[in-house]
């Protein structure tokens, strides 16, 4: 069976375009700010959204990230409030996956959280600390429920492990765009082509690059030789600089409505 | 080409590696560095050089007979690894690290600390050997352990307090880890406890496991026997799997882990991780974890910068589960007053985090009496704790 997120890349395929993917943790700027950054995502046009789960140990993100996560959490943020995040995007009729840490899977019970995704419409899980010697419980999980695994690779992963990894994700291949952690940057790494062209010797399945793309510009860059622009620290930015909630919005909208042209004019 | 099953550094269902993808290939490298120089006559005689000549290794054992009156006359034997350069059992690790770094190729190191042992130990040996250093260490801990801040810089490294979480070890390891990622390439992650991803757990016990090698033999020259009991305190729980691991196939004998109590496990302030946690994953490996029922990291709490971690080494959690450990929690309080003994019974300052093991070496030995042998890893010299424990007796500074 397909899930949301699968039929979307064919979609977007077939317009000979890239999909935008767009990141917030729930519970950023709050538990009800976070849907409306959701139903902005929305109205501007995004093709998928990425609710992250809040962690206290955020490794893989920078500055700004783990400030919203901060944030997040201080409110008190749990699973609960994550797949309700979820379904907001869902019922809007965007796909929508989950992106966590792997503590809080294990804790909330691995079957059980696999269930909850997809009873609330997700179509699958990005797992950046999950690495796939540790995944066999995970696998069996997603397989079950049918929703999409999906992994990171790295600009330093081996060619010796590259089809380890791919082979086990589901939607869609997550490339890190570089060495480092999440965060925004005046240009995209010039490694991204090479691993999107090495990712692509090794699976049919889409490919987006994440990690450093902000503007319209980039996303126009990207969406050259990727099928997916991920971006989400620019969001976040947005909205911890702007004067109040409906400005942050506003430019999350507008920010939204560029990149999404920029996912238009690459090819 | 290895199959997923063959991946080793699993200790039961704990330890493997919980890491961002690009940190993979910098593991594999490392893994098969250590694993080559264990067999290399070059690397082995190259590192106990550096501990005949520099560590000043073989560490003594030093029998508290005053100190051993308060603890129901069991004798109690001191490895004293505070008599190692720079003060503490670390310096061990960061030589045998510093070693494979070179042999790597890479020119700079990174280390997160909390005390501040660690990253003197580390700054030290990237000056002996040439290399740049940076030290993450938490800001709160920063403060706490001001004399050893400036001690690395000092020795020529870049300390930089860590200002996100709860602003101590755990933080700095995030921010190392963050490091890490980014520069992977020139840089070597010099972790200073048996925590973390494969192959750190395994590789730190083996650069420690000396302090056990040396100390069955002391002991068994001194007394003729193996102790009843060897105890030692847990943060990260490198002295105590150093002292542990050569007694593990001697089942006579006792391996006893003292964590740090805080406040006390009932009220929620403390760094009693296999005492009041549960397993989760944390830093690079599964584990007993201080955690909520969201999976979030909770705030460890201890008068002790060395042991305030919520988490602890994966080889600690499989060998409480099957039972080959056991492991108390000593509250700051009880830690303290086994400080000021061994101050005024035997004139050793101890650092704070082995006063825990103190603590325990005080209850063992009035539970087991005038016939046991205790043999204590002394981690660490109290030095850097001076103002902390004046601190605490109201001692005017
Ligand atoms: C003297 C001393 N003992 C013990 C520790 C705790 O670390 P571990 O449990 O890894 O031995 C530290 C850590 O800083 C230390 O400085």
């Amino acid at each position: 069976m397909s899930t949301p997120l699968d039929d979307l890349f064919v979609k977007v395929r077939s317009e000979n375009r890239a999909a935008l993917i767009a990141y917030i943790p729930a519970g950023f700027p709050t538990i009800e700010g976070c849907k409306k950054v959701i139903q902005a995502f929305v109205e501007g046009g995004v093709d998928a959204i990425e609710i992250g789960f809040p962690y206290s140990d955020p490794v893989m993100d920078g500055p700004t990230i783990q400030a919203a996560a901060d944030q997040s959490l201080s409110q008190g943020t749990n699973a609960a409030d994550v797949f309700a995040a979820l379904k907001v995007a869902t019922d809007s009729g965007v796909p929508a996956v989950v992106m966590t840490y792997w503590n809080p899977i294990e804790k909330y019970g691995v079957e059980k959280f696999a269930q909850s995704i997809a009873a609330n419409g997700g179509s699958g899980v990005i797992t950046p600390d999950l690495t796939i010697e540790e995944s066999t419980g995970w696998k069996s999980a997603v397989e079950k429920n049918e929703i999409n695994p999906i992994y990171v690779v790295a600009p330093s992963t081996s060619a010796q492990r590259l089809p380890q990894v791919t082979s086990r994700c589901g939607g869609f291949v997550y490339a890190a765009s570089l060495m480092g952690v999440t965060g925004t940057r005046a240009a995209v790494s010039s490694g991204a082509p090479d691993l999107v062209a090495r990712i692509r010797e090794t699976t049919e399945l889409p490919v987006a690059v994440g990690l450093g793309v902000s503007t319209r510009e980039q996303a126009k860059g990207v969406a050259g030789y990727a099928d997916g622009v991920i971006v989400g620290s620019a969001f976040i930015k947005a909205m911890q600089d702007a004067p109040n909630e409906a400005e942050g919005l506003k430019s999350v909208k507008e920010l939204a409505q560029q990149l999404s042209l920029g996912v238009r004019e690459g090819r | 080409m290895t199959t997923l099953d063959e991946i080793a550094g699993h200790f039961g269902q704990y330890g493997g590696r919980f890491v961002p993808e690009a940190l993979i290939g910098a593991l594999e490298e490392l893994d098969a560095a250590r694993i080559k120089a264990q067999t290399d006559p070059t690397f082995i005689a190259e590192l106990a050089e550096l501990h005949r000549t520099y560590t000043g290794r073989p560490s003594i054992l030093t029998e508290a007979k005053r100190f051993a009156e308060h603890a129901g006359g069991a004798q109690i034997l001191l490895k004293r690894e505070d008599l190692n350069h720079t003060g503490s059992h670390k310096i061990n690790n960061v030589l045998g690290q510093a070693l494979l770094t070179k042999r790597m190729g890479k020119k700079r190191i990174i280390a997160e600390t909390g005390a501040g042992q660690h990253g003197v130990a580390s700054a030290t040996a990237a000056a002996l050997m040439g290399l740049e250093c940076v030290v993450y260490m938490g800001e709160e801990d920063t403060k706490r352990q001001a004399l050893n801040v400036a001690r690395m810089k000092l020795l020529g490294a870049e300390v930089i307090p860590v200002t996100s979480g709860s602003r101590t070890l755990k933080d700095a390891i995030n921010e190392a880890m963050r490091d890490w990622v980014t520069n992977v390439e020139t840089t070597h992650y010099m972790l200073g406890t048996v925590a973390g991803p494969h192959p750190f757990p395994s590789m730190v016990r083996d650069f420690h496991k000396i302090i056990g090698e040396e100390s069955r033999e002391q002991v068994l020259a001194l007394t003729g026997k193996l102790p009843t009991a060897v105890l030692a305190c847990v943060g990260g729980g490198s002295n105590a799997i150093g002292i542990f691991h050569r007694f593990i196939s001697d089942p006579e004998v006792r391996l006893i882990g003292l964590e740090a109590a805080g406040d006390g496990v009932e009220t929620g302030r403390h760094a009693a991780t296999i005492t009041g946690g549960t397993p989760g994953v944390l830093h690079g490996n599964r584990t007993y974890v201080l955690q909520d029922e969201n999976g979030q990291t909770i705030e460890s709490h201890s008068i002790s910068a060395g042991l305030d971690y919520p988490g602890v080494g994966p080889e600690h959690a499989y060998l409480h589960d099957i039972g080959r450990a056991e492991y108390r929690a000593i509250t700051d309080a009880q830690a303290m007053h086994a400080f000021a003994l061994l101050c005024k019974t035997e004139g050793i300052i101890p650092a704070i985090e082995t006063a825990h093991a103190l603590a325990g070496a005080l209850q063992i030995g009035n539970e087991l009496g005038p016939d046991a042998i205790l043999l204590i890893n002394l981690s660490g010299r109290g030095d850097k704790d001076v103002h902390t424990a004046a601190q605490y007796f109201g001692i005017p500074l």
